[in-house]
């Protein structure tokens, strides 16, 4: 394998800083965490547990928004204004380009998420003092919200090689929304008479990607503790959903021609 | 015999037109050529003839329906390819939240370079194609004219043997175009290919060894700028003056155009000194005699009007 992802990644990286969009969305966080410290003022006692779970929906909400709308343009953007022709004629292979593409919207939202979370950290330290043990379980809720943005911004990606930013919106937020209620679905089909209904809930249930499984705001929230095995398992299913999801980019995308 | 610059070897691409039931139209249609290693070879063709179809398929950027071709020697499919040749796409865009240094920076990280070396590279092709003083501008100010001169920089960048320029003197003005030509006649002299293709006649007739000429997706003919164009029959154009009181002569009169006083004549140039001696015996006053030289202006123009073979195709296809 060639270095050629590399950079593409640093370019797409550089390309969401010099965006404005993306100050805005952190000025939103910001602003997220200011209203949880005054709603922490006004309800005494329950300020923590307040803090942490706007805090980490604002940060889960912020990326989601982020992966969504600049990974749907990661490349169709880039294919309508033709800046892909002068760089696809230079030694780099389809692939390697999209790889530098989905590296370098991890790589802005990796350093933006963790922006927000120093942002909620210094919040939280302002509200509730010193950090305690169970502080670290945000880590972990974080980690999850990662996991989860890479797996959304690999479908946005996927989207992206063949249909128009609009359409790849809708895909990826229909398969997020679907995915975070995967265990419902599923829950429902089981309850139905109609194997039709059964077997289609079964179908979805497997082929969306499960996000219910990478939220564990809630659970941060109370302290209450995450087992570990939970970690490793959400780990090696996004890392499989995303490499499955790079693979079918790239299978579509390399024998596109460019319009 | 070295291996040659560029083989094209049947080329053809089929585009889907029509949104609902998918009808294929062909764009280019059976393209064989070869272009030897350190010419500079035009592509020549009225809009829509299936140019920049060509070189988006020599350079990957989409994929021949059948045939194939190579690049010195290496398959279009082949990502060595890539190293060998130099790409500037027609109208060509970039990123416009980057300047034109950071840009050619950018696109130099492709290929194995050291920081310095780049640094140093790029400056002095900053330089070279003019936008030394705007090099630190973010390319969304930049006019089409500065984006072709940067397109020609990115193309030249890794000092390429091949390069395939789209339309390179598009969209710049007089100065620009002959900067262009200089950087292109240099490029030859130190021995590398160029590909372009351009549908502006007088570009091509001054810089060209061999040209090609492709209308509606076929190849019509290949040669030297000058074989093509001393195909047409030239005609002889006829200013003159009448003294007052005299008549065209008849056997002229059909073909006269009146501007004032002047006349105005065009004939075959087989018929001039018949033509001369009827002005003669007419008491004419010769203004001038000047040869019609037929552009390949007027030979696209015929290309496109009769889209049926022409009985002197035959003469210029070197096929
Ligand atoms: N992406 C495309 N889809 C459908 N038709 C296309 C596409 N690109 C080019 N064509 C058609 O192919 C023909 C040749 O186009 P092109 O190669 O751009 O010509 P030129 O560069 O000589 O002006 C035109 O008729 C054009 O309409
Ligand atoms: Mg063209």
């Amino acid at each position: 394998m060639s270095r050629a992802p590399v950079p593409v990644a640093v370019n797409t990286f550089r390309e969401a800083i010099r965006d404005r969009v993306l100050y805005n969305l952190i000025f939103f966080a910001l602003l997220m965490i200011g209203a949880a410290i005054l709603v922490g003022q006004i309800s005494i006692g329950i300020d923590r547990l307040v803090i942490v779970n706007l805090g980490l929906s604002a940060i889960s909400l912020i990326g989601l928004v982020m992966a969504i709308f600049i990974g749907v343009g990661l490349v169709s953007k880039e294919m309508e204004r033709r800046t892909l022709y002068s760089l696809l004629a230079r030694p780099i292979r389809r692939w390697e380009f999209l790889l530098g593409k989905y590296g370098g919207l991890l790589l802005t939202l990796v350093v933006n998420t963790g922006f927000m979370t120093l942002g909620l950290a210094a919040a939280l330290f302002y509200v509730s003092g010193p950090f305690v043990r169970t502080d670290a379980l945000i880590l972990v809720a974080v980690y999850f919200i990662l996991l989860a943005l890479a797996v959304v911004t690999a479908l946005a990606l996927f989207f992206s090689c063949f249909s128009s930013p609009m359409l790849s919106t809708l895909f990826t937020l229909g398969i997020y929304l679907t995915g975070c209620f995967a265990g419902d679905i599923r829950e429902f089909g089981d309850l139905t008479q109609s194997q039709g209904m059964k077997l289609m809930s079964r179908v979805v249930y497997y082929l969306v990607p499960n996000f219910h499984n990478f939220n564990v705001i809630a659970a941060a929230a109370h302290g209450e503790s995450i087992p570990l095995s939970l970690v490793g398992e959400n780990t090696l299913y996004a890392a499989l959903y995303v490499a499955l999801l790079l693979v079918a980019a790239s299978a579509v995308f390399s024998s596109r021609n460019l319009k | 015999m070295s291996t040659p610059a560029i083989e094209i070897l049947g080329l053809t691409k089929d585009y889907p037109v029509g949104f609902w039931r998918k009808r294929m139209r062909r764009s280019l249609d059976d393209l064989s050529l070869t272009v030897e290693d350190g010419e500079i070879f035009g592509f020549l063709g009225p809009n829509g003839a299936g140019k920049t179809t060509t070189l988006k398929l020599l350079t990957g950027l989409i994929f021949p329906t059948c045939g194939t071709a190579r690049i010195r020697g290496r398959s279009i499919d082949d990502i060595d390819m890539h190293r060998q040749i130099g790409y500037l796409p027609e109208q060509p865009y970039f990123y416009d939240y980057l300047t034109a240094r950071e840009l050619l920076d950018y696109y130099a990280r492709f290929s194995p370079s050291s920081a310095i070396e780049r640094r140093g590279r790029i400056a002095h092709l900053l330089e070279r194609v003019g936008l030394a003083s705007a090099a630190d501008v973010q390319l969304r100010k930049y006019s089409k004219g500065m984006l072709q001169r940067v397109g020609i920089a990115q193309a030249i960048l890794d000092d390429p043997q091949v390069l395939l320029l789209d339309e390179p003197m598009s969209g710049l003005d007089p100065v620009g175009r002959r900067e262009v030509r200089d950087i292109i006649v240099e490029l030859r002299k130190q021995g590398r290919t160029i590909f372009f293709s351009t549908h502006i006649l007088s570009d091509a007739e001054m810089l060209c060894d061999r040209v090609a000429i492709l209308a509606g997706g076929k190849l019509q003919g290949v040669g030297a700028p000058g074989e093509i164009m001393s195909l047409e029959v030239h005609a002889m154009d006829i200013l003159f003056e009448l003294p007052a009181g005299q008549d065209v002569p008849p056997a002229l009169s059909e073909n006269v155009t009146k501007i004032g006083a002047r006349c105005r004549v065009e004939v075959p140039e087989s018929e001039l000194y018949a033509a001369l001696d009827q002005l003669r015996r007419s008491q004419a006053r010769l203004l001038s005699i000047s040869p019609i030289r037929p552009t390949l202006e007027d030979y696209f123009l015929r290309l496109v009007q009769d889209e049926k073979p022409r009985p002197n195709q035959a003469e210029v296809t070197v096929r």
